[in-house]
């Protein structure tokens, strides 16, 4: 296993991955067993039905098979993208999702751009540097990373919506709605990366080839550009998975502060109604995008890097 | 340079740094959480490569405490007397409804103004310390004590029961932490406690994962092995030597996963899935009171001033005690 062959790897990310899904989809099924009440009551809500009509009703839907009939099933139908019904709203869990799904990539990509854009200026500019600046770039990193989310949204919707009447407060679609919710969901990462980027950044400054560089008389601006930044992305890339986590959790609360259509929108409303088709489709589309896109990481990592396909991971 | 090879997202990392790194990735993000994955970048499991590894990190850890830490220690004081006692520091109850005086900003009597009940904001934060904090660190001593218990089981249960662990760690790592307590929440309902045992749910895999590690590293160490060889019985060597022996770097963990717990804790409870109104859980009050910033201003920003400042001062405290501990058990392993 010295030189691992590219194919194989890939094969066996993608059977990890394809675990991932499986191992969510089991989590949702189990979360949909586990839930106390009766789902054909809570589908057929307060209107009231005979005995036997609910029995019927029960066993069109097939909830009167056994656990593992049940289980089959369900993950047969996940095979062919069918998720099932949502309870609250009569109508596909599919159709539900991909509706919105654009709004929810849309904030996250927007985002994941000014974090990026952010971290790798307040990086670039004190990393190695003077203390003075260093250390407010590390306060700013510690009440970034220590505010929630929420609150973030809700300051900046009470100066730029609120006082200042900038932008929409609530459900803007167009461009102007998308600014406040991608700022909020920028500033709440912007810290960690930041910080992850400024650290790895000093330890290749600290690296010999660093001060030779030094010697022939680079300046300190072109030695973090042109040296150590290099350095620094690898980490970056190692925290994709944590980033694609905060862009996804971070959708659920912000898009709920800005009353933005979205994902993460669907998911809470469904949680709080207790509709579980919902919540488990979310969960496992958003399990296999996650896992889909670790697998793509991972590859572009052991492109960027080529030491790391030597090692054989 | 081959020091800084990285290791791979999704590569089994099986030493306590990288585990500490992934579980990480389970809630948002601890300032400290930061360090801990760039150390996780490190395969270089001889040291305890969680956090500064290079020299200047292990400069600066003054033996006395900075302004920075007195400052945060003096703010979790104030949150600690809030908690255990918040009719010491509040002006009235936190439920006493005046609507005259409704949605009023802050002025001589109420410091922070008035909800749109009338309810004084003050006395609500303060005594949504308790609450607050209840919620984040009862979700830690949830994920501590299921991941020890799971962590030790997978090391004391033999091979089969292992691999099984850490595959089941394994795939809850792979997706979001805030997704799985959501999922937690859906099934147990919305509520302080199921809100406490879901984020604590979420994060047990990471715990048990560094308990595993840290297990396996004390079995191999020299005292065990003379313990077995001495003739005392197995289970009493793992009971009375690794077991405590593994367990303080769960601590420090611990403290360093407090403040995103915390977070976690509020931001369920401001999708309405934590302590229920008229709780004044501060990520509740705000929203609540999100509906009404334009009216009130302090509405929208005490509340969350509350969870950043302890936060932040737990982050910070956090921070130190690790660098402290690592400072320490640099000679002790290995």
């Amino acid at each position: 296993m010295t030189t691992a062959s590219p194919v194989r790897w890939l094969a066996r990310r993608l059977l990890l991955a394809v675990l991932v899904v499986f191992g969510s989809a089991t989590a949702a099924f189990l979360a949909m067993e586990l839930t106390p009440g009766d789902p054909v009551r809570t589908l057929l809500g307060t209107t009231p039905q005979t005995a036997e009509a609910t029995e019927r009703i029960r066993h069109d839907l097939g909830f009167d098979r056994p656990l593992l009939v049940r289980y089959g099933l369900f993950l047969g139908r996940l095979v062919t993208g069918d998720l099932g019904t949502s309870y609250q709203l009569q109508e596909p869990v599919r159709s539900l999702v991909t509706g919105q799904l654009w709004s929810t990539v849309t904030l996250a990509l927007a985002a994941f751009t000014l974090a990026l854009a952010g971290a790798l200026v307040l990086a670039v500019l004190t990393a190695g540097g003077r203390r003075l600046p260093r250390r407010i770039a590390g306060f700013f990193d510690l009440l970034t990373i220590s505010a929630p989310a929420f609150w973030i949204g809700v300051l900046l919707l009470t100066v730029f919506s609120f006082r200042l009447r900038l932008f929409p407060a609530a459900g803007g679609t167009g461009l102007s709605g998308l600014v406040l919710p991608a700022v909020t969901l920028a500033l709440s990462m912007v810290g960690t990366l930041s910080q992850v980027l400024r650290e790895a950044m000093e330890r290749s400054l600290e690296e010999p080839f660093a001060l030779s560089a030094k010697a022939r008389g680079t300046g300190l601006l072109g030695l973090r550009l042109r040296h150590a930044l290099r350095h620094g992305l690898i980490p970056l890339v190692t925290l994709s998975g944590w980033t694609l986590g905060a862009l996804l959790s971070g959708a659920v609360v912000i898009e709920t502060v800005f009353s933005r259509p979205g994902l993460g929108r669907v998911l809470a409303t469904a949680i709080t109604s207790r509709d579980l088709p919902v919540v488990t489709g979310v969960v496992v589309v958003s399990a296999a995008a996650f896992a889909l896109i670790t697998v793509a990481v991972d590859a572009l990592y052991r492109i960027i890097d080529p030491r790391l396909r030597e090692v054989g991971t | 340079m081959t020091d800084r090879l990285p290791v791979p997202i999704g590569s089994r990392g099986e030493g306590p740094a990288m585990t500490a790194a992934k579980s990480e990735t389970a809630v948002q993000d601890a300032a400290t959480g930061a360090r801990e994955r760039t150390g996780a970048v490190s395969p270089d499991r001889r040291a305890p490569s969680r956090g500064g590894t290079r020299p200047a990190a292990r400069r600066a850890v003054p033996r006395l405490p900075g302004a920075g830490t007195v400052i945060a220690s003096l703010v979790l004081a104030v949150v600690a007397v809030a908690a255990v006692w918040p009719e010491l520091l509040a002006l009235r109850a936190p439920d006493q409804v005046d609507p005259v005086h409704a949605l009023q900003g802050p002025d001589g009597a109420h410091p922070f103004g008035t909800d749109q009940l009338g309810r004084d904001v003050f006395s609500r934060v303060v005594h949504g310390a308790r609450l607050t904090i209840t919620l984040g660190l009862g979700s830690v001593v949830v994920a501590v004590v299921a991941g020890t218990l799971l962590g030790l089981l997978a090391v004391a249960g033999g091979r089969v029961l292992d691999e099984v662990v850490m595959r089941v760690t394994d795939v809850l790592m792979a997706f979001p932490g805030l997704l799985l307590a959501l999922l937690v929440v859906a099934v147990l309902g919305p509520g302080t406690t199921n809100a406490m045992i879901a984020i604590g749910a979420a994060s047990a895999p990471g715990f048990a994962r560094l308990v595993r590690g840290q297990a396996l590293v004390v079995r191999e160490s020299g005292y065990v092995q003379a313990a077995v060889v001495l003739g005392l019985p197995r289970f009493s060597v793992f009971l009375r030597h690794v077991v405590p022996n593994s367990l303080p770097p769960v601590l420090v963990f611990a403290t360093v996963h407090t403040g995103s717990a915390i977070i976690a804790g509020s931001s369920l409870s401001f999708l309405g899935l934590g302590p229920q109104a008229p709780a004044p859980e501060w990520g509740a009050m705000l929203s609540e009171g999100r509906d009404y910033v334009d009216l009130s201003w302090g509405l929208g920003v005490f509340p969350g001033l509350a969870v950043t400042a302890t936060v932040v001062a737990i982050n910070v405290v956090g921070t130190r005690l690790r660098r402290r501990f690592e400072g320490r058990t640099t000679h002790g392993e290995h």
